[in-house]
């Protein structure tokens, strides 16, 4: 394994996107949108030699065939990677699952994620959205997404896992090595596994002589279907699952929230004068800025909108492109902050359906209200430089803002 | 009476997105998994039908459903 590193491919350029994709590729970080449009005026489904073969649906309609067809395409791989590392038993369930082993999986972390739950820590993250902006408030300008964005996830799971909030940092780092990392360099995947895991080994060891009302307790205690206890492995593994699925992606989601409004001052002052469309406009940022894109293996030959798809691929399964589709939100291209029907797919479609979309979406509410309370009037700093995240997960990673009188 | 609505949510379906809850919090619940269910036997009382039709048009699963009796 270590000498893949040496072995990892190159990115060249793209300059034939229809046959020669890479949603690592500049241009894609930068401004994926036109290229979506581009493919989906091709084909539904495009492929690419690179990653080992790849394919990419950029219809909605395709998005969700794929998402439904668990039989044709598998779980047991998420990331789309230079390569293809051994598939790990109890990776991350329920996400790294297929029938049936998903369901109970997912069953087990459902209840802590409700809405209802979710109302219950709503009052820490206010805070937790006051303490942040209290260290910056009185500069009159910030990375907003280096001093805001980034911590309002990282601190809101760590205090339901019940691990220290300031440990956030050590989370993030993982995070970025597993999630953009590890595409072109495995080793860092295998690092920041092994990191996290022994992290939370210590944890749950802690909690077998200590136990604490807190999340990691509760998976402790869960039971499978057969009434037993869970492995250590299996509660280590949705650990891992929380930690990588529940940090980038709302980091991601509040940032790509805050630049909008950042760059669109009607947006700003309406959703100030009439705050009772703060629902309406969270699903529009959902729609169209979706952070997250998946992955499928394909496990045998279908087609999926008529075109041909073969084993020994991955598929791209891009909801972000799925919620940019003309043929199913009309003004696909424009932020409707009012839109009335908008079936997005931003948390996925299917049984794989975000376990934590509730909290998701109770942080970004929260995170832009707070942020609109105390810093109404805001706009992004012509000085600095907003870079965006590659990969599987796509937010502002540098969002420098300006407020205030001294500008 | 003509016009009257009645929804249903199918289990099958359902995957508890909970939009539906979020727009017409008077015509769904959710079980302790998150996933919808239509309050009593779904008969939508006056004045609620646009929410109805909202959280039709929202879910992101199209399982809802909603008939005019």
């Amino acid at each position: 394994m270590s000498d893949s590193v040496s072995m990892m491919p190159e990115h060249p350029p793209v300059t034939d996107w229809v046959n020669d994709f890479d949603h690592t590729d500049p241009r894609w970080t930068e401004n994926p949108f036109p290229i979506w449009d581009e493919l989906r005026n091709e084909c539904p489904v495009v492929h690419t030699k690179r990653f080992l073969g790849c394919y990419l649906p950029t219809t909605y309609q395709a998005v969700k065939e794929i998402a439904y067809d668990t039989e044709h395409f598998s779980s047991r791989r998420v990331i789309v990677r230079d390569v293809r590392p051994e598939v790990q038993r109890n990776a991350a369930p329920p996400i790294t699952s297929d029938p049936p082993e998903h369901k109970p999986a997912k069953q087990l972390l459902l209840p802590p994620f409700t809405p209802d739950a979710m109302t219950k820590l709503e009052p820490r993250v206010r805070a937790i959205c006051n303490e942040l902006i209290d260290e910056f408030i009185e500069d009159g300008q910030c990375d907003a997404a280096a001093r805001y964005t980034k911590h309002v996830p990282v601190r809101a799971i760590a205090h339901m896992l019940g691990i220290p909030e300031k440990d956030g940092d050590l989370f993030v780092k993982w995070i970025h090595m597993i999630l953009e990392l590890s595409i072109k360099n495995e080793s860092m995947l295998v690092q920041a596994v092994q990191e996290m895991s022994a992290y939370f080994a210590g944890h749950i060891e802690h909690r077998k002589t200590h136990p604490t009302d807190d999340l990691i307790s509760t998976l402790m205690k869960a039971k499978d279907k057969d009434g037993n206890p869970l492995e250590d492995s299996q509660v280590l593994g949705s650990l891992r699952l929380l930690l990588i699925a529940g940090i980038d992606t709302t980091w991601s989601a509040i940032g790509s929230s805050l630049w909008h409004l950042a760059n669109t001052p009607a947006d700003r002052d309406r959703l100030i004068a009439e705050p009772e469309l703060m629902p309406s406009a969270i699903e529009e940022f959902l729609r169209a800025y979706s952070p997250v894109t998946m992955a499928r293996e394909v496990m045998k030959e279908t087609t999926i909108s008529g075109c041909p798809v073969k084993p020994g691929n991955m598929v791209l399964l891009s909801f972000p492109a799925a919620n940019r589709d003309p043929a199913m939100f009309p003004d696909a291209d424009k932020v409707v902050i009012d839109r009335k029907e908008n079936r997005h797919a931003a948390f996925g479609l299917g049984i794989h359906r975000c376990v934590g979309s509730n909290l998701a979406r109770m942080e970004m509410t929260v995170a832009i209200e707070e942020w609109l309370k105390r810093i109404p009037d805001f706009r992004l700093d012509p000085a600095g430089k907003v870079t965006w995240s590659e990969g599987t997960v796509r937010g502002p990673r540098q969002l420098p803002v300006l407020f205030g009188k001294k500008n | 009476m003509s016009g009257k609505l009645k929804i249903r949510v199918d289990q099958d379906k359902c995957q508890g997105h909970a939009r539906c809850k979020s727009l017409a919090p008077e015509l769904f619940e959710l079980d302790e998994f998150g996933n919808a269910h239509e309050v009593g036997d779904g008969s939508v009382p006056a004045g609620l039908e646009d929410k109805a039709w909202l959280a039709q048009t929202n879910c992101p699963e199209i399982a809802i459903e909603v008939q005019e009796e």
